[in-house]
């Protein structure tokens, strides 16, 4: 039983973070059709940008943390600016599906690059937020930590709701992805709908990145694994949906957790990857994806 | 006078290239540099069937790859096999699993494509990382030279003679596919997959078909690789040289036989350029993909023939 929860706990950990990661994915390609396949590398910049911030001493240890949101945020706009819209909004039709994941993957090769320039190829490690005394629980140790992240993500959940439901932008922003010509019909301004979609989830990466950082070190190159893995978390909640994708990040958690455990710890890194290609195969608009019909 | 297939001109030019390239090769790393881009053309030309021609992505080609490399690999230095029945059974093999996974994975559109053929190819790395025992893991395994009967080939010059044949043949080959039924039915799917089946092309049988051609020439080119280059890593296999792989098709130019293996030599000669700015390597890599996808959004060589042609034509070229 303690062994179980054990499993459980770490699960719930990595998933809540592939559920953050997931949301970001959601959340950019409802406003824009996109795929950022630099979503991971956001997470990244979170968790080195605090640990630069704190160890350069640029600012107090509490102002780190926002401040490391906040420019990546700004990166993610920037992406958004100089490399997406020049290709999705080109006069004479926006560039392919394929054009533009590859000008996202250039996206996430060259911030990988500038971070192993600038801030170098070590791992780096936050302190606990709360202590390194793990809770005993029934004979399994949680690290204090994973309800820190369960906490984050309850608190981005419950933000975003009442961001798309609440507020005159938010509802804008849910405008425009269910259809984009008429939300400009009636005034939405599209060019600023995609900025702050990229924004948001760069946020959003960041705050799990700086989240997990006590718990899973960080490094230049943690952002492919982790944005891979948030993707099949979208996709397996059915791309768009919010919900899904925490869904689909809190189920990939689980199942790779219990997999390493019981199954086999070599095949952890695997696990997502067939779960996510049986259930295509099985049900081709994923768990949670409205079944679509072509409009000829 | 029976008609001259399509892109006539353009294999005999690469053909003249390749036959003269060796007399401004300065040396053998030159020589291996070339080997490695006739190669990577190699797999271009399939996957540029596969996205340029069928408009179905693959971002899990190094993938197969990967399997034909180690296919070879494994059975010549595990098992003594010789080269040349390990390189088919290699393809062999990849060719039924893309046959078996094809009808079920194609049937997904875009994004989700993507993603079910990024977790194969992503499977398929992480396989080979962790059965040590047969692979080598990390480390990467030696693989023996290619012989046949008493005849071994080793070094660059040989392997360029060999590579360039097997590049003039996959030309020729997917000049031919294009040309052919085979090939409108593809361009027809691309266009509209509802319009193309109205009109009587069997969708599922014609991208199966492509599907399975473009992994049997990444096997090939895989199997060539390893013995040309005699070591082995997963990196062979890893979701970057996936990408690297569908970055030299689009960059080049897709639906462009041409475009593919234009794509290649650039992508493969350019870290070799860019060597020289140490860590600000990936830094250009990057940048100069966003650059080329936001300014030449069709690839260099379609781009170019319409300049030169000033005759705008819709899509497909040879």
């Amino acid at each position: 039983m303690s062994e179980f929860l054990q499993f459980l706990f770490s699960g719930i950990g990595n998933g809540a973070i592939y559920a953050l990661v997931g949301l970001g994915f959601a959340i950019i390609y409802n406003a824009s059709h996109v795929i950022n396949f630099a979503q991971g590398e956001f997470v990244m910049i979170g968790g080195m940008a605090t640990v630069s911030l704190i160890a350069g001493g640029i600012v107090p240890v509490w102002l780190a943390m926002p401040v490391a949101v906040a420019v990546a945020g700004g990166i993610g706009m920037a992406l958004e600016k100089f490399a997406v819209e020049p290709a999705a909004l080109r006069r004479g039709g926006g560039a392919s599906v394929v054009g533009l994941i590859i000008i996202t993957i250039g996206a996430s090769i060259f911030i990988r690059g500038a971070v192993e320039v600038w801030l170098g190829k070590d791992f780096h490690r936050l302190p606990p937020f709360s202590g390194s005394e793990a809770i005993d629980i029934a004979g399994a140790k949680l690290d204090p930590q994973i309800l820190w992240v369960l906490g984050g993500l309850a608190a981005v959940v419950a933000g975003l709701k009442w961001f798309f439901e609440r507020t005159r932008f938010g509802k804008a922003m849910l405008a425009a992805s269910h259809n984009r010509l008429a939300a400009q019909l009636v005034g939405i301004d599209i060019r600023r709908v995609l900025l702050a979609s990229f924004g948001l989830s760069a946020a959003l990466g960041a705050l799990a990145g700086i989240l997990t950082a006590p718990i899973t070190l960080t490094k230049y190159d943690i952002g492919i694994m982790l944005g891979l893995k948030g993707f099949c978390a979208a996709i397996l909640g059915g791309l768009g949906s919010g919900f899904g994708a925490v869904l689909g990040g809190l189920a990939l958690g689980l199942a790779e957790a219990m997999a390493a455990g019981y199954i086999s710890s070599a095949y952890k890194d695997a696990v997502a990857f067939v779960i996510i290609v049986v259930v295509l195969i099985l049900m081709p608009g994923g768990l949670f994806g409205a079944k679509s019909s072509e409009r000829v | 006078m029976k008609r001259l297939p399509l892109g006539t001109g353009g294999l005999l030019a690469l053909a003249a290239i390749v036959v003269f390239l060796p007399f401004v090769l300065p040396n053998n790393f030159y020589f291996d540099v070339a080997v490695k881009t006739g190669l990577n053309a190699i797999v271009c030309i399939g996957l540029n069937l596969l996205i340029g021609y069928a408009g179905q992505i693959s971002l899990g080609h190094a993938g197969f790859f990967a399997l034909g490399a180690y296919s070879s690999a494994i059975l010549t230095a595990r098992y003594g096999w010789p080269a040349p029945l390990a390189m088919l059974t290699g393809a062999v093999g990849v060719g039924l699993i893309a046959f078996v996974v094809a009808r079920p994975i194609l049937r997904l559109k875009g994004h989700y494509l993507a993603m079910a053929t990024l977790g194969l190819g992503i499977i398929v790395a992480i396989v080979i990382n962790r059965e040590i025992a047969l692979t080598g893991g990390p480390d990467g395994m030696t693989v023996p030279a290619f012989s046949i009967g008493g005849w071994r080939a080793v070094g660059a010059q040989t392997w360029y003679w060999i590579v360039g044949g097997a590049l003039l043949l996959a030309v020729w080959l997917s000049l031919n596919l294009i040309d052919s039924g085979v090939g409108r039915a593809l361009r027809a799917l691309h266009g509209s997959e509802v319009a193309a089946a109205t009109a009587g092309v069997d969708i599922p049988r014609y991208k199966t078909l492509v599907f399975v051609v473009s992994a049997v020439f990444a096997s090939l080119a895989g199997s060539l690789f390893a013995h040309a280059d005699r070591f082995l890593t997963p990196v062979e296999a890893g979701f970057l040289r996936s990408i690297e792989f569908v970055t030299m098709v689009v960059l080049g130019g897709m639906a462009s036989t041409f475009g593919g293996v234009v794509g290649a030599a650039i992508l493969t000669v350019l870290p070799q350029l860019l060597a020289g700015f140490h860590d600000y390597k990936h830094l250009a890599f990057g940048a100069i993909m966003i650059g080329v996808m936001i300014f030449m959004p069709k690839g260099l060589v379609p781009s170019l023939a319409m300049l030169l042609r000033r005759r705008p034509r819709a899509g497909a070229g040879p």
